[in-house]
């Protein structure tokens, strides 16, 4: 066992595979996240809207995308797109839809609970002593909503990193569908073995990746709790 | 106003500290059965901390704790043993909202003091009734108003037919108005002669109920004595300024010199 | 929209429907063991064992459970460990879930104010009945609606089973939507999902209004 450890792993190559696989994980999840908080970011105040219908229709958004699991909707989407709509729009492409759709909810979500846990007489006391509506929210809502929304966002980068083995079903070249050829080629070149010690290192590579951003996401939420 | 001389309570040199801070400064005291004192003091004296450690929830640095005559703070009588002897009130009340009123007050009998049910049951209702809470024995504790939450919290710990009552500021989260039910609870408890040791802040009660009065600054007990005579004459320079700033009349003469 | 595929093909999704349940149901059963455990270890400061629990609770939270799938099915064999694909698949979804039961677990006893504790303590509990009469009880009140997402989140973990060749709901979706058809196979799919979390969630909607009537909204 052990032997095959250390030839699947001074292959220089395989190792050189798995970081490139892990540097797209990082990119997709990147590429998702930044989608889904600047789109999240107009729902959530969607959400917030004084009218009923814009509340219900986002409501009706979040709660539809919370229903089904990500890579149900990815499927859906995929074949939704080039069967009944004939888009045909590169992997990659119907990917960060169908994250970005899933990820905006997410954070509209956090956006509307970040405001709406802010006490009313914060406001109260900000138009009290003469501030406009405009610079209340600017100056004084704002920024504790972003201290509150922060854990969570961080929070998201985690599982969103997490969420992008689900394209290993698209056949985007992302860290386990890499992993997963690298143990191919290793079992062709009869080090069958080496699965063991290729998944189990894509699990570390996981886990160092994503525990110090949980760890961060932890301290914000430790320091927003004035 | 009894005239058994044995102590319930006997403390001896006893000193806590909260780390660096000493709380409690080579304390001693006794109270005799059926006597009530009062403990007074600014905030931060340490009379809570004099409570809770009468009850095994703050560790004692040195000295002893004498429960009828036996050391408590030792360490060699399990505390579960020693807390059925010694009732406590908190101010928060801290009934468990999970259970009715008659289950909290039966929890302690029946699942502690491996008594019959029945018999628990019938002294609660007994006790109950005194409080004039019977009919709310099915009750949840959300139900039930601050100073009727408190009377069921008095009754919980009376069930246990304990030797000593503790009661911390019990009125010190209640309303005005809840204040004087609960107060007249206690009042009839003394007169029925339980042991209490009361911390509190309303003056007025304690003059009304205190045997005893022990003014406590700064981890040490400053002043004691007869109500009477504490609060009309109090003799030590830190009992008066205390007393003092329950007083107003400052203010008015300040106004009419104006 | 043809009628007659959905009816020819429909029962093939019920037997996948069937098939997820139960393996959800055994994963999270055995994820609110893992995580209990885990929990009370950290809970009550047990010296060794709650750094161990920690560590798993971390393990567990920050991996997808693609990769340990992975590994269980494919990496596992070849040390010696020849486990099923349903076992996998279940011990993956446990290990999973279970760090995730740990931390609301956690979080309800957490939830329990000290002055509860001390008010039982003050009546002459010990521990034990503390624990049993006391704390347990408002701590699972407590963690409740953070247990039933979890349960929800649990589900839908369930399809990515079909990477150790599992006959679940997107296995057969697959399958199906070779043979053309994708509208109504795309239907069927989203519907299967529906059918199994949706009366799930209603499920913890009731636990969680009767918990609150129970008299634990304090």
């Amino acid at each position: 066992m052990l032997a095959s450890a250390v030839k699947v792993f001074s292959n220089g190559q395989n190792f050189l595979r798995l970081l490139e696989g892990l540097w797209m994980t990082l990119k997709l999840s990147a590429a998702a996240v930044s989608l889904s908080l600047f789109f999240g970011f107009i729902v959530g105040l969607l959400m917030l809207s004084s009218r009923k219908t814009v509340r219900t229709s986002t409501r009706f958004y979040l709660e539809t995308i919370r229903i089904v699991p990500v890579l149900t909707f990815l499927f859906l989407f995929y074949y939704l797109l080039s069967r009944t709509f004939k888009i045909n729009l590169e992997s990659v492409t119907v990917v960060l839809l169908t994250f970005t759709l899933w990820g905006t909810a997410e954070i509209a979500d956090l956006v509307r609970g970040a405001f709406t846990s802010i006490p009313r007489h914060q406001k109260e006391s900000g138009l009290a002593v003469g501030l406009t509506d405009l610079q209340v929210q600017l100056h004084i809502i704002a920024p504790q909503a972003a201290r509150r929304l922060a854990p969570g966002v961080v929070n998201l980068v985690t599982r969103m990193i997490k969420t992008t083995s689900l394209v290993f079903f698209i056949g985007i070249p992302e860290l386990v569908t890499v992993s997963q050829q690298v143990v191919e080629v290793a079992a062709y070149q009869h080090n069958r073995p080496a699965a063991f010690w290729i998944y189990g290192l894509v699990f570390l590579f996981y886990f160092i990746v994503c525990w110090p951003i949980s760890k961060i996401s932890k301290s914000l939420e430790k320091r927003c709790l004035y | 106003m009894s005239e058994d001389s044995s102590n319930i309570l006997v403390i001896k040199n006893l000193n806590i500290s909260f780390g660096e801070r000493k709380v409690l400064k080579d304390l001693s005291f006794e109270v005799a059965k059926g006597e009530v004192v009062v403990v007074i003091g600014p905030s931060g004296c340490g009379k809570s901390t004099l409570l809770r450690c009468i009850n095994g929830l703050e560790t004692i640095e040195s000295g002893s704790i004498l429960l009828d005559g036996v050391n408590i703070a030792e360490g060699r009588i399990p505390w579960p043993l020693v807390r059925q002897k010694v009732g406590m009130v908190f101010q928060s009340y801290d009934l468990f909202p999970h259970k009715t009123v008659m289950e909290n007050i039966l929890m302690g009998p029946v699942k502690v003091q491996k008594r019959k049910p029945a018999e628990a049951r019938a002294e609660a209702e007994l006790l109950l009734e005194r409080v004039g809470l019977l009919d709310r024995r099915d009750s949840h504790p959300r139900q039930l108003s601050g100073g009727q939450k408190q009377r069921v919290a008095i009754v919980r710990a009376l069930c246990m037919n304990p030797e000593i009552m503790l009661f911390d500021e019990v009125t010190a989260s209640l309303d005005p108005e809840m204040v004087r039910e609960v107060f007249d609870v206690m009042l009839e408890l003394a007169r029925r002669g339980m042991t209490m040791l009361i911390v509190t802040h309303e003056m007025a009660f304690a003059r009304a109920v205190a045997d005893r009065v022990f003014f406590i600054d700064e981890g040490v007990i400053v002043e004691s004595g007869p109500p009477e005579a504490f609060f009309a004459a109090p003799r030590s320079l830190r009992a008066q300024k205390f007393l003092n700033n329950f007083k107003f009349e400052d203010v008015k003469t300040k106004k009419t010199s104006l | 929209m043809e009628l007659s595929y959905i009816v020819k093909f429909a029962p093939a999704f019920l037997k996948a429907i069937v098939l997820t349940a139960e393996l959800a149901a055994l994963g999270i059963a055995a994820a609110l063991a893992l995580g209990a455990a885990a929990a009370v270890a950290i809970y009550h400061r047990t010296p060794a064992l709650d750094k161990l629990a920690s560590a798993y609770v971390e393990l567990a939270r920050n991996t997808p459970l693609m990769i340990q799938l992975f590994f269980l099915y494919f990496g596992l064999p070849r040390a010696g460990v020849r486990l099923d694909a349903a076992t996998c698949a279940v011990i993956g979804l446990a290990f999973l879930g279970g760090g995730y039961m740990a931390e609301s677990i956690r979080g309800g006893l957490e939830a329990v104010g000290k002055s509860q504790i001390e008010s039982g303590l003050c009546i002459g509990l010990t521990r034990l009945q503390l624990m049993r009469h006391v704390v347990w009880p408002q701590a699972l009140a407590a963690a409740m609606p953070s247990l039933s997402a979890n349960a929800i989140f649990l589900i839908k973990e369930t399809s990515v089973f079909s990477v150790v060749a599992l006959a679940d709901i997107m296995y057969v979706a697959n399958d199906l939507m070779m043979e053309g058809h994708s509208n109504e196979t795309n239907l069927m799919m989203v519907t299967a999902y529906l059918v199994l979390i949706f009366p799930v969630s209603l499920i913890c909607s009731w636990g969680e209004k009767k918990v609150r009537s129970a008299g634990f909204g304090g």
